[in-house]
């Protein structure tokens, strides 16, 4: 069953404090819970969201579903996003999608044998004016070209 | 070809980003000066400025806020720094250069409009900005600037983020609204507005990062010398994101009313590899597209943009060349708009998929003769009938696009490839 470490624990609990009400801390939450269940968030996990937050878990569950952030299957260490959007799209994103799954032999939202990677294609990430550019978990590299990319996941721990 | 650095004189500096360094160079002062004055002299200060929000409605600020009831009762300040408008990456800009500009702005914003406490919106995937600010905010709680009695004036205002996370719609006030209270961030209906009825049922105004970050200027150059840059009706200065088949993207600060093609020639360098420019699409993605004809005689300003029958908009221009096939940045689009329909309102849930359906369709190479009329009576058919502007935001594209460059999607109907020479568009199918 899944549970938080007691630091976790703690960080949702403050979070409930944090806001005028606790439902505001469902984002939060799941961050926190995804941060700890390896990058996803699992039945179970909005389960023990549920008990802890004392918020039933079908409206966990609709913020959860509703926001593009939280992944509803497990994805590699290095979740890949690539932004797809015009100003990207018009600058070789297609091709840089295609470059990164073709030499990491994976499908979007396909996560590699070893488990270390994951490439998704995604929307906007505000970045339009340094692309094509990838996200990747929380760090932004812009400016690339396809061999810079790759060159930049190969090099990650 | 010069920008004209108002917001963004001090922006190059590393230090402006520090409480110390951006006291240095006048920071908050103009906090100091909004300290002494009545919050509703400043109310009328920013009214007379014409400021306009900065987000993409283009609403007059001070009479945003003049919406509030006079009755006392609690009110919120909410900064929309979810910047998700395709194109728009000015906002990321002033939270990760001027993090302290914006809280001096949004405690300026707030001592007018007698609130004390507010949030600013991020959203999720700007964690960098997120750290940038938080770090900001921590630096003006130890100085005095944020908390009880704010440098002994007796105001007190708090002021935290909140972490969105991932979704379009939750840059339209109320969905952000419905997303801090820790909903789907579905818009809701209005009225009420938030002004008289917005989070957790308060009063509470939604203003754009680079709005509140300009109401700082506004008080150190009074109405008057706020108005000494831009229109008539588009006073100031604003930051444009320029992106696309541009030699220098970036953000560019310019007076309102600046020639769209000194932006893209000039500013931006041209277009790249002697390519010819084709389409612009003036105030992010939601913006009705310009033919290059038009864009050469564009000006950057609320009124000429919709005469011309498109928007300002975030200030978002993203351009296009030669090289682009029409057929493909709609479909682009509408894959975009497909996949943010928050799916509350029928005719923008269902429309936003069969124009996304329809534009695949003719790229696959599978489009029938009717697709280019059917993209445009559902577009038709989705503009002003739902909650929130998302339904026509990617309405209006759609019918821009296929009236002025109808001869682009019928090519692509009949020939089953597109009408630019050598696209193939093999990564189609990526998209789903």
């Amino acid at each position: 069953m899944f549970a938080l470490s007691p630091e976790g624990l703690e960080r949702v609990k403050k979070e409930m404090r944090r806001y005028e009400t606790k439902q505001s801390a469902i984002i939060p939450a799941l961050y926190i819970a995804q941060q700890e269940n390896n990058g996803w968030i699992s039945d179970e996990v909005i389960d023990y969201l549920s008990r802890v937050m004392e918020i039933p878990a079908a409206q966990i569950n609709e913020v959860f579903k509703f926001y593009t952030m939280f992944n509803q299957k497990p994805v590699g260490r290095y979740h890949v996003q690539v932004c797809g959007t015009l100003s990207c799209h018009v600058n070789g994103a297609p091709e840089l999608i295609e470059f990164l799954c073709r030499h990491l032999g994976v499908k979007l939202d396909e996560m590699t044998a070893d488990g270390k990677f994951t490439i998704s294609r995604v929307e906007c990430l505000g970045s339009c004016g340094t692309a094509p550019m990838m996200q990747v978990n929380d760090t932004y590299y812009e400016n690339l070209t396809p061999e810079k990319a790759l060159q930049i996941l190969k090099n990650l721990p | 070809m010069k920008e004209t650095k108002v917001l963004t004189e001090h922006y190059d500096k590393e230090e402006y980003r520090f409480l110390e360094g951006y006291q240095k160079w006048g920071g908050y002062s103009m906090l100091r000066k909004a300290l002494k004055m009545k919050p509703g002299d400043i109310v009328e200060m920013v009214k007379a400025s014409g400021l306009r929000g900065r987000g993409g409605a283009g609403f007059p600020t001070g009479v945003k806020w003049g919406f509030l009831p006079k009755n006392g009762e609690p009110r919120y300040l909410l900064c929309n720094a979810d910047e998700g408008e395709p194109g728009t990456f000015k906002d990321r800009l002033i939270m990760e250069r001027a993090p302290h500009q914006l809280i001096e702005g949004m405690l300026i914003a707030a001592y007018a409009i007698e609130s004390h406490k507010s949030y600013i919106y991020v959203r999720g995937e700007y964690n960098y900005p997120i750290r940038v600010l938080e770090k900001a905010l921590e630096e003006a709680y130890q100085a005095g600037l944020l908390g009880r009695n704010i440098l002994g004036s007796g105001f007190h205002h708090d002021m935290d983020i909140y972490r969105g996370a991932g979704a379009y719609i939750c840059g339209e006030e109320t969905g952000l609204i419905s997303s801090l209270e820790g909903y789907k961030g579905q818009p809701k209906l209005k009225p009420p507005f938030p002004a008289v009825q917005g989070y957790l049922k308060k009063p509470t105004i939604v203003n754009n990062v680079e709005t509140l970050a300009a109401v700082v200027i506004i008080l150190r150059d009074g109405p008057e010398g706020y108005r000494k840059y831009g229109t008539e009706k588009s006073p100031g200065t604003k930051i444009f994101s320029l992106s696309g088949n541009v030699l220098r993207p970036g953000n560019y600060e310019v007076p309102l009313g600046f020639p769209l093609k000194d932006l893209i020639f000039g500013l931006g360098g041209g277009i790249p590899n002697g390519h010819q420019l084709k389409a612009v699409i003036p105030g992010g993605s939601s913006a009705p597209v310009l033919t290059a004809e038009e864009a050469m005689r564009a000006t950057l300003d609320y009124e000429c943009l919709a005469n011309m029958g498109t928007m300002l908009g975030s200030g978002a221009v993203i351009v296009l060349d030669d090289r682009q096939c029409m057929v493909d940045c709609l479909g682009n689009l509408m894959h975009f708009y497909h996949h943010e329909s928050c799916g509350q309102c029928t005719p923008c849930r269902e429309g936003t998929g069969w124009l996304d359906k329809i534009t695949q369709r003719i790229l696959s190479g599978q489009g029938q003769p009717a697709d280019v009329d059917l993209l445009f009576k559902v577009a038709d058919n989705m503009k002003g009938r739902t909650i929130c502007a998302l339904s026509d935001a990617a309405a209006l594209p759609v019918m821009s696009f296929v009236t002025k460059f109808r001869d682009e999607f019928d090519y692509y109907v009949h020939n089953g490839k597109s009408k630019v020479k050598g696209k193939v568009l093999a990564h189609a199918q990526m998209y789903h």
